[in-house]
């Protein structure tokens, strides 16, 4: 007894000095962060193996560009790296690589979002600009790959939000054109609730107001299209000025009075998408891609041959859109950087870009593959969809994103739910937001 | 080795017949049975043992950022932070509205966590209870019921959290079959519940199928006396069925107990990240440590750690939990007692069954 009392007693000790030990070695620079001031000269010129690490490719096109790449680059051959098709889970495995330095992935595929985050943490490198063509990029795509001037992503996919309608019943409402405001669609939905019989329990309008990254989109539209910014673009906090909280009201009196129906409080994308293609909605705001799924017609859409799409409808005037869509940037730890490069140009060249709009429909940064004849004929949203992304505006391009859209959530899912009103919630959130930019 | 040659070299040296072994109880194969487990316990410790350390070395330690100016370059640098990590909710709250009210953004997710605990292992003992009953019975088509009652617990839980996020859609079964547009997803009260019908949904089955093993044990002699004795079925549920199947209930009751203090996946599968009126402590540890905070991050793991090891505590001083249920620990500690009470009337006298003697 004596004994396995002692044996405890040693055990016991051994793991508090582990501890200690442990403890000792704390304290200082954090590994994998960058913390030096003057950044060292990152080198292109080196030439090898490299993969290029993106969420689930669904298509299977990627894997046929990447062999195409290959067999001309037989000495630079390129590894194609699958995350899994959630966004968060892509960031963490991309953030976990950075921080252990890992050297497995070389060209991350990055939403636009985590620019701002991977640039400050200093997880990606600024590329050369004279070694990348942004020349014919749409300016708003450019912008959001930039952190403090520099380049760390270079745009290959874009998206921007789009205004689908149902053109059949604004025809019998006598309604010429769709609306560009929302006052403009509210009137509009009351004709045609008057005049349309099928659509009579048809609701307004409906987007994405889920509590979760798509209320943040959605929000941010709202207010920038009233003329406010949650964060203006010398990155301060502007959350609570009279504009914006115009917009969050304009959001809240939509809700209030049944223009948005109350059930897209639990709508994402998918949701929302079902509510139009079903025939409950008027109008909806959404992303290009269920623009293919509206016009099939195998039966599974109500809506095929009945709808248009138009540009956002705004506050003031015309809408604003989020912008979405992924940047190609270089993981700093990555060796074989002179081939990264090359990779994203022959990527983000026009010929892929234009191959992989025809196959997969992403949105492309090149104003060139918008206009082309072939692509248009497919996606016939293609000009509305430009006009669309030229004046979107990017997402607030902070370094802690992830704090930063949690509290727009927090504010604005409280306002449409009726516990706050849209002074009150902006006002505690440009205070959060203060707190977060500041650090 | 065979078995024989192990009991000889360990239990009948005859070169050292006057030392006295250790443990009376033991029949010498320690030895062996260290070395067959050091290959376990060299993954435990790599696996569970190790990253337990470095966690709670993480817990007392922050990290300092500053922000370059000029290029947005973030510097971080890690400091000893104490118990700042665990006194921060009382020194800088993060005010949510949840269930209750606002409050701080760990105690929300403790009182949820408890909250859930509390309720989701409360409907499933008592429905477990029932289905054991139900599958204890003898009829025609018991194996589809059986059946029926398990395939819930056999599904996995991300699975049937998004099986339960289409039924609980605005415009899904629920609403339907109850005629009513309530906002199960939607951060709220129905959220609440909405989890708490899932979780017992797929896990009353698990303590059901517990019970039934428990159940089986009863011998039907025991019944057929209680009738003789004019018992009524409530009494004897009461007085044979409960009390006979305790042992096995209360062990299938912690599990549950602990599984659903560590509930993540169903809440996060049916309402999402960043519901305050359904997150968990360890949503919320998790979200900490996916914007960086490792120190917060394991500081609520270990404050949900510690909570953990204080209800099992609980659990086995006072309803008996005999988790281990190892017949020669129960032998040995039965020895120990009676050494002790035999050290005050000095009765020389061993008994245990294992050593060989007859009681």
């Amino acid at each position: 007894m004596m004994f396995r009392r002692m044996s405890r007693l040693v055990g016991l000790a051994a793991s508090l000095s582990a501890l200690l030990v442990l403890t000792a070695c704390g304290g200082g620079e954090v590994p994998g962060t960058g913390g030096e001031e003057s950044e060292p000269a990152v080198d292109f010129s080196d030439r090898g193996p490299i993969t290029f690490v993106t969420g689930k490719d669904l298509s299977g096109l990627l894997q046929s560009e990447i062999d195409e790449w290959n067999k001309e680059h037989p000495d630079e051959k390129v590894t194609l790296i699958e995350l899994p098709d959630e966004a968060d889970q892509q960031r963490q495995q991309m953030v976990q690589n950075a921080q252990t330095q890992g050297t497995e992935y070389t060209v991350l595929s990055m939403d636009v979002v985590w620019t701002a985050e991977f640039a400050a943490n200093g997880w990606v490198v600024p590329l050369p600009e004279d070694q990348v063509d942004t020349s014919g990029m749409l300016p708003a795509t450019v912008d959001a790959g930039t952190y403090y001037d520099k380049l760390y992503g270079l745009p290959v996919t874009s998206d921007g939000g789009l205004l689908f309608y149902r053109s059949d019943w604004l025809k019998k409402a006598g309604i010429d054109s769709p609306p560009t405001t929302f006052a403009e669609m509210q009137e509009a939905c009351k004709a045609i609730t008057e005049k349309v019989d099928e659509a009579k329990d048809a609701d307004c309008y409906g987007g994405q107001f889920n509590k979760y990254e798509g209320l943040t989109v959605n929000v941010s539209e709202f207010i920038d299209s009233a003329g406010g910014h949650l964060v203006d673009d010398d990155g301060k906090a502007t959350a609570n000025s009279p504009e914006a909280v115009k917009g969050l009201e304009m959001l809240k009196a939509m809700f209030d009075d049944g223009t948005i129906p109350k059930a897209a409080q639990t709508w994402s994308e998918e949701e929302s998408r079902e509510a139009f293609q079903q025939g409950k909605l008027m109008f909806l705001r959404n992303w290009p891609y269920v623009y293919a799924k509206f016009d099939a017609d195998d039966g599974s859409s109500k809506v095929n041959g009945k709808f248009g799409v138009a540009p956002l409808a705004g506050v003031d005037g015309p809408g604003v859109s989020s912008l979405g869509g992924h940047n190609y940037a270089i993981s700093t730890w990555a060796q074989n950087k002179g081939t990264a490069i090359d990779f994203m140009n022959y990527m983000a060249s026009e010929d892929e870009m234009k191959a992989r709009t025809e196959k997969t429909s992403q949105a492309p940064t090149r104003t060139s593959v918008y206009t082309d004849a072939d692509l248009v004929k497919k996606y016939p949203y293609l000009p509305v969809l430009q006009k669309s992304i030229e004046t979107a505006r990017p997402r607030p391009k902070v370094a802690k994103y992830g704090d930063v859209t949690l509290a727009i959530q927090d504010a604005t899912y409280n306002v449409i739910q009726g516990n706050q009103d849209p002074q009150a919630a902006l006002d505690g959130l440009q205070a959060k937001l203060e707190e977060l930019l500041a650090q | 080795m065979s078995d024989t040659d192990i009991r000889q070299s360990g239990n009948a040296d005859p070169a050292r017949p006057a030392k006295r072994k250790k443990n009376a109880l033991s029949d010498g194969q320690g030895r062996l049975a260290a070395i067959l487990l050091s290959p376990t316990m060299v993954v435990i410790v790599v696996i569970v043992g190790i990253p337990l350390l470095l966690s709670l070395r993480e817990a007392f330690f922050g990290v300092r950022e500053q922000t370059n100016p000029d290029t947005g370059r973030i510097s971080k640098y890690e400091y000893f932070a104490g118990l700042d990590n665990f006194t921060r909710i009382f020194s800088n709250p993060t005010p949510v509205i949840g269930n209750f009210g606002q409050m701080d953004r760990l105690v929300n997710s403790f009182i949820n966590t408890s909250l859930f605990t509390i309720i989701c292992v409360g409907l499933e003992t008592v429905i477990g209870v029932a289905m054991a009953l139900i599958m204890a019975k003898a009829f025609r088509g018991r194996a589809f019921v059986r059946a029926g009652i398990l395939v819930p617990w056999a599904v996995p839980t991300i699975v049937s959290a998004m099986m339960w996020n289409l039924i609980f859609n605005e415009a899904g079964v629920m609403n339907k079959v109850i005629g009513q547009h309530i906002l199960w997803t939607a951060d709220g009260l129905p959220l609440f519940w909405a989890v708490v019908i899932a979780d017992v949904w797929k896990t009353a089955p698990f303590i059901g199928l517990l019970t039934l093993a428990g159940l089986q044990t009863i011998p039907a002699e025991v019944y057929e006396a209680a009738k003789v004795d004019g018992a009524n079925a409530w009494q004897s549920f009461l007085r044979i069925t409960l009390p006979m199947v305790k042992p096995a209930l209360v062990v299938a009751v912690l599990f549950r107990t602990l599984d659903t203090m560590r509930m993540f996946d169903l809440v996060v599968g049916l309402g999402g990240f960043g519901k305050y009126s359904a997150e968990t402590m360890s949503i919320f540890a998790y979200l900490e440590a996916t914007q960086g905070r490792y120190g917060p991050a394991a500081a609520y793991a270990i404050i949900l750690f510690l909570f953990i090891v204080l209800v099992s505590f609980l659990f086995v001083k006072f309803l008996g939990a005999d988790v281990i249920n190892d017949e020669e620990t129960a032998a040995i500690r039965a020895q120990r007692k009676r050494r002790k009470a035999g050290r005050a009337t000095r009765s020389p006298v061993r008994r245990t069954i294992t050593s060989g003697d007859l009681p």
